[in-house]
């Protein structure tokens, strides 16, 4: 239970400048922009690499992420900036009281069948990250600000996409 | 000239980690903020009545954008210098579509279901285990599609060169269209909340 009503979201413009201002520094800063997919790269490669090296290691898209050993397949800029994110969002979170263990679904669909759907969404977004060199974060926005011609090709396909499916999955969120 | 500041030698890779950590640390906070922790308020920029997704996404290129504009034109930042993604338009197009198709049926995508699973959210942390089972197998079928995904290389380029246009006028036009879809976005959720 929370035991106070959540604040209310930032104004999207507002949050969107202090994303955008979060980016720049990124530039600036570092030369590149932010990311996210490719820490979940990092993290398969190096469980894999546990679990069974050779395998890992013979795989041509993962023994990218793996190295040649020198250094440990965590040890990624995107990983460091995708723990960051958790921890930045779990400050915004607690401070909003809006921290607390629920599922995100719409009343009329049961939590096995949300799950399930997240679980899949999850398989595609990682093949469609993949494909483009990129998800959201890395491509579009990274991407779009950049004016990157293969960013904005994919920005503009992301909302093709979901809006030509949208109505087939609306029993999940309302 | 004397940013980015990694590339012109002013620190090393380890201190490097710290500063990822400091902008993630950034960039999630501003996730959370603009309620991108949920994912019924990400969906909802598919079902028309809130489309915070595009605000904020459009608000934060445009800012980020007119950044690296203004500081390339005082001489501070040397945009040659910021790393490009390479195009590959047949597999980002693709990519693209796949991806907007996992965020409908899954309500997240890889950034944002991080800043809902560090807030609790059970649906993102599944949503998370489903991109580590659809990394390994995407691992797998590599080398069956590696002809695909390498296609269509045009290598680091951006829409001033592709058509031949100042920079400037794109950068311009961008904000336009931007201010326009912001107003039409607000008309948008008016009409579509208006009929549920």
């Amino acid at each position: 239970m929370n035991p106070r009503p959540d604040t209310p979201y930032l104004n999207p413009y507002l949050a969107g400048i202090g994303l955008g201002l979060v980016l720049l520094a990124a530039f600036v800063i570092m030369g590149r922009g932010l990311g996210a997919s490719g820490a979940f790269s990092s993290t398969v490669a190096w469980l894999t690499n546990l679990v069974a090296p050779a395998h890992a290691q013979a795989n041509e898209y993962m023994s990218e992420y793996i190295g040649d050993g020198s250094t440990h397949p965590l040890k990624a800029w995107l990983v460091f900036e995708v723990i960051g994110v958790a921890a930045g969002a779990l400050l915004s979170g607690i401070l909003a009281g809006r921290a607390r263990l629920a599922v995100e679904k719409g009343p009329r669909v049961t939590t096995a069948i949300r799950l399930a759907c997240a679980f899949a969404g999850g398989m595609l977004m990682a093949f469609g990250a993949h494909l483009a060199r990129g998800c959201t974060s890395g491509q579009a926005l990274t991407g779009g600000a950049l004016l990157n011609v293969g960013s904005w090709a994919f920005m503009l396909m992301v909302f093709v996409g979901g809006y030509a499916v949208a109505w087939f999955f609306r029993w999940q969120w309302r | 000239m004397m940013t980015p500041l990694y590339k012109y030698g002013f620190f090393g890779e380890e201190f490097s980690l710290l500063v990822a950590f400091a902008l993630g640390l950034g960039f999630g906070f501003f996730l959370e903020r603009a309620g991108f922790g949920s994912a019924r308020k990400l969906a909802a920029q598919f079902y028309l009545y809130d489309m915070s997704v595009f605000k904020v996404m459009f608000t934060a290129i445009v800012t980020a954008m007119l950044g690296v504009t203004y500081l390339g034109w005082i001489g501070v930042l040397d945009l040659d210098l910021v790393y490009l993604v390479p195009t590959h338009l047949g597999p980002q197009i693709v990519g693209g579509l796949v991806l907007g198709v996992g965020f409908v049926v899954g309500g997240y995508c890889p950034g944002t279901s991080v800043a809902a699973l560090a807030t609790g959210r059970i649906d993102a942390m599944v949503y998370a285990l489903g991109i580590f089972a659809g990394t390994f197998v995407y691992a797998e079928v590599y080398p069956a599609i590696k002809g695909f995904v390498n296609s269509d290389p045009m290598g680091q380029v951006t829409l001033p060169e592709v058509f031949g246009l100042p920079w400037g006028l794109v950068v311009f036009a961008v904000v336009m269209i931007a201010v326009v879809g912001f107003w039409g976005a607000t008309k948008i959720e008016r009409w579509a909340g208006s009929r549920s």
